[in-house]
């Protein structure tokens, strides 16, 4: 035993170093390299380092605008997603009622729809001659918002929710035995329960709200410009990269102190949560849930189902009246070949595609949450945790403009490889995976932080090798959030465009691709190929999402 | 003891072996479809593209049976876009050929020496004028005009007589009636503010926008939205009767009889695009790279160009489909600007336009 225990703790320690290696090489190779080598090239002139661009870049009025209109965006599509999301998660997560799981995987749907559809979408709402024209939201900040909290109300409710379903109500129902109104009791009981998962979807929120490029684009125009559109000008249309870098600069600034404050406040609420079955803790909806029902009612029929309904009714209009044309269509290449694939071809390529991100995310993506959700004695130990944790949501936060420039310049042949990562298609799940990372991290973590560390205490005082109580207390609970993961993931893989149609060739175009190509063809059966298109990504996404809910369920049922 | 204690530890160990096995199987499937993107393969031909390039299977299976080479495309976005990524990968070129650059990103990514000079004996005489520089670093491959468009209905139904000239649409009688896009993130947009400078000069061209906006102008960021969500003539929601679209756009919305176009193309109000191919310097196949410049002008490429890329084949002798000569007939005297005077003001221009109009 004596001389046992060295060795137990050199395989233990090895067993960490490459739980953190495997991600952190990933994220090194993947992400960092490419953007620090184009930041390279932005601040390095003439062989030496010139950080003059700050100065002429931030001197432009136009530049602080674009700051204050990131900021705005970013802040504005937080705050109301939060607000709408939180009833939302109650009533889809707490609650039950009928065709409740199809709900919850509707409201996934927008968050995977190509913008530049749902830019048709809501303008064809919102355009002077649209049912909504009389608004005349077109073309306004308040179009964009609303755009914003379409994608990512979604974000907050299956956030929120995932955590929420499994909250022990016994601590409210104390709390309203001794007295304490239903109001009283959510505020000081269950709000700051769900604290964390709250700050967790706000920080993911905030990442994607103030880093939106389509949908700011397609909505408000450049007027409302922000530093990823912004970036996104300067590297394609000017290849000014001194300014890009610069504002790169400034969006990482932003998006690092988003990632403080959300971790702050995350770590202020952290402790253990009594943790529950689903089961016992939904109840079927009842008068009292009226005003989160009422609002959930509006938010899912106004602003996720009308447009959605809008693209569906659009896509079954073709030039010889009503019918399925549109969709039979999808067989071939469009007209006039538009497209090299077919359109069930892309799909076929888009669902291998995100089969492969999304393993990629779950094994870098679970190594981070597990790394992460440990909590150290020593003091630097806990900060390179807290910086590790921070990091990797970084993904989210720089533009795709500036990862895909990055890989241009530093992919060919990497490592010594005889093999031009950049056009050989393999990047394509490599960089859907990297986006995809940061959202397993989120929804696998708050489930790992919320394990009473006594229970792991208790079962290795009971003897149990760490090992082992990774496999019985960590795993069991985290395999609970696992089909939740494996569903953003695989959604955020399935409508990823920006990195995607940097690296996918014609022959392995994937859906957003051709849906993209397909819009921006003159005529009519080009246009109605692409609307039909996407209502077939929405329904791949929606059974997906279905599919992740019923593994959880099963899951669930261990305990 | 320690086996045990680390068989315990498989979790974390699976998930790593699981991490590499995944890295090698995408090198292994890569290997089926991308054997092709090793450089120094000749028996394959990487061709960088703009996102609009097509290509029949026939056409593709033709060059690569006259070549022996394997034909592999790799797409990379709009002309704009191509251009400068082609800038930026000069020193290791993501492909031996591009195709798909156009005149106004066509001079800068010539002065930087992204192309090798090559002169194919296949370019049509006529083609000369067409030419960037004397060298011949690029090859013109085929043409096309951004004007504007009418709803030809709407016009006849309001009794309202179809506007032709630039100036007309700052007119009362057009106000509120047209939609363009953004030439800051559209390539129409952009040749849209060519053809305003060009008509209107350095000086002049300002004041004509400021006119245009004051007359109730709409700025859509890009072509789809414009077309289909504030034309009136595509499909009938907008409720904008004069769009920024193609010279070639009317052969597309032609009734179902074939007899007439419900749109037609104000010829008076177009700039010239022209899409050039280029032997990539520092390519590893430069001569397959000229055997594909040497296929695009063929007649078998050129022919199809209408139809798979809604653009004109810089072969005259080529014939073009039936309703494109009915109803999408080329200007006689498109708006032009000089190449070199484009790319030296191109952004200035943008960022000027994009201060003006835009705010």
């Amino acid at each position: 035993m004596g001389s046992a225990a060295p060795s137990r703790g050199w395989v233990r320690m090895v067993c960490w170093v490459l739980a953190v290696a495997v991600p952190v090489a990933f994220l090194a190779i993947f992400f960092v390299w490419p953007v620090v080598t184009l930041f390279g090239r932005g601040f390095w002139a003439d062989g030496a380092l010139d950080l003059s661009g700050f100065v002429e870049v931030f001197s432009q009025p136009r530049t602080w605008r674009i700051v204050g209109l990131t900021l705005a965006q970013g802040v504005l599509g937080t705050v109301l997603s939060v607000l709408l999301g939180v009833p939302g998660a109650y009533v889809l997560y707490r609650c039950s009622f009928r065709g409740q799981k199809i709900v919850r995987a509707l409201v996934t749907v927008p968050f995977v729809l190509p913008t530049v559809v749902v830019g048709v979408a809501f303008r064809a709402l919102l355009n002077e001659s649209g049912p909504l024209g009389w608004l005349g939201w077109d073309g306004t900040f308040t179009a964009i918002i609303a755009a914003l909290v379409f994608f990512n109300y979604s974000v907050v409710v299956r956030t929120v929710g995932g955590l929420w379903e499994h909250l022990d109500p016994r601590a409210e129902q104390a709390a309203r035995a001794l007295g304490a109104s239903p109001a009283r009791a959510f505020w000081t009981v269950t709000l700051p329960a769900l604290a964390p998962a709250i700050a967790s979807a706000a920080a993911v929120v905030f990442l994607f709200c103030a880093t939106a490029f389509g949908v700011v684009l397609v909505l408000g125009g450049q007027r409302y410009a922000t530093i990823e559109t912004e970036i996104w000008m300067q590297t394609v249309q000017f290849l000014d990269l001194r300014t890009a870098a610069v504002l790169s600069v400034a969006q990482l600034v932003v998006v690092t102190l988003a990632l403080a404050v959300a971790s702050r406040a995350r770590s202020r609420r952290e402790h253990a949560l009594n943790l529950s079955a689903a089961t016992r803790s939904t109840h079927p909806l009842r008068r009292g849930d009226a005003v989160p029902a009422v609002i959930t009612a509006v938010v899912v029929g106004l602003l996720l189902v009308w447009p959605l309904a809008n693209l569906v009714v659009k896509s079954l209009r073709t030039s010889s009246g009503w019918g399925l044309g549109n969709y039979t269509a999808l067989g071939t290449t469009g007209g006039r070949n538009a497209l090299t694939v077919t359109v069930w071809e892309a799909a076929a390529t888009s669902l291998r595609t995100a089969a492969v991100a999304t393993a990629i995310a779950l094994v870098v993506g679970g190594l981070v949450a597990l790394v992460v959700s440990r909590r150290p004695r020593a003091p630097r130990a806990r900060r390179a945790i807290s910086v590790m944790d921070s990091v990797f949501m970084l993904p989210l936060g720089v533009s795709a403009v500036t990862v895909g420039f990055g890989f241009l310049i530093t992919l060919d042949k990497p490592l010594g490889l005889d093999i031009d990562l950049r056009t050989s298609g393999m990047l394509v799940p490599i960089a859907q995976a990297v986006v995809a990372t940061p959202l397993v991290v989120r929804t696998v973590l708050p489930v790992l932080r919320a394990i009473d560390p006594r229970q792991r205490e208790a079962a290795a005082t009971l003897g149990a090798r760490p090992g082992r109580v990774l496999a019985t207390v960590d795993w069991p609970i985290a395999a609970r959030s696992l089909g939740l993961a494996i569903g953003f993931a695989f959604a955020v893989s399935l409508g990823e465009f920006g990195a995607t149609s940097f690296l996918a060739r014609p022959e392995t175009a994937t859906l957003p691709i051709v849906i993209f190509r397909l819009i921006g063809r003159p005529g009519a059966e080009n246009y109605g190929m692409a609307l039909a298109a996407s209502v077939v990504l929405a329904l791949i996404t929606a059974t997906v999402m279905l599919l992740a809910e019923r593994l959880r369920g099963e899951r669930t049922g261990e305990f | 003891m320690i086996t045990t204690h680390a068989r315990r530890r498989l979790p974390a160990l699976a998930a790593t072996a699981v991490a590499g096995a995944l890295v090698l199987s995408l090198s292994a499937c890569s290997d089926d479809t991308g054997t092709s993107s090793s450089p120094t393969d000749d028996t394959t031909l990487d061709v960088v593209v703009h996102d609009s390039f097509s290509m029949s299977d026939e056409a593709k299976a033709a060059f690569e049976q006259e070549s022996g080479l394997t034909l592999n495309l790799i797409t990379t976005g709009d002309g704009g876009a191509l251009a400068n990524k082609l800038v930026l990968t000069k020193d290791a070129p993501l492909g031996d050929v591009a195709f798909g650059i156009d005149n106004s990103f066509a001079s800068r990514a010539v002065e930087e020496g992204v192309f090798t000079a090559y002169t194919s004996p296949a370019l049509p005489e006529d083609a000369g004028d067409m030419l960037i520089d004397e060298d011949g670093s690029l090859t013109p491959i085929d043409y096309g005009d951004v004007c504007l468009n009418i709803d030809t209905g709407w016009f006849a139904e309001k009794g309202v007589p179809a506007p032709t000239t630039l100036t007309d649409l700052t007119t009362p009688a057009y106000k509120d009636l047209t939609v363009v896009t953004n030439p800051a993130t559209s390539t129409p947009g952009l040749s849209f503010l060519f053809a305003t400078i060009g008509e209107f000069g350095q000086d002049g061209y300002l004041d004509y926008w400021s006119q245009l906006t004051d007359n109730g102008l709409k700025v859509v960021e890009g072509w789809e939205d414009a077309y289909y969500t504030d034309f009136t003539g595509a499909g009938g929601d907008g409720s904008r009767p004069i769009v920024l679209s193609y010279a070639s756009s009317p052969a597309f919305t032609v009734t179902e009889d074939g007899s007439a176009s419900t749109t037609s193309a104000l010829l008076g109000t177009c700039f010239r695009q022209v899409e050039y191919a280029g032997v990539l310097a520092n390519g590893s196949n430069p001569e397959g790279a000229q055997e594909f410049i040497d296929f695009l002008l063929g007649e078998q490429f050129q022919a199809e160009v209408p139809e798979a890329m809604y653009m004109y084949p810089v072969n005259p002798d080529v014939e073009v489909p039936a309703e494109w000569a009915s109803f999408a007939p080329v200007p006689d005297a498109p708006i032009a600007l000089d190449p070199a005077e484009i790319s030296a003001n191109r952004d200035s221009w943008i960022k000027a336009w994009t201060a003006s109009v835009i705010g």
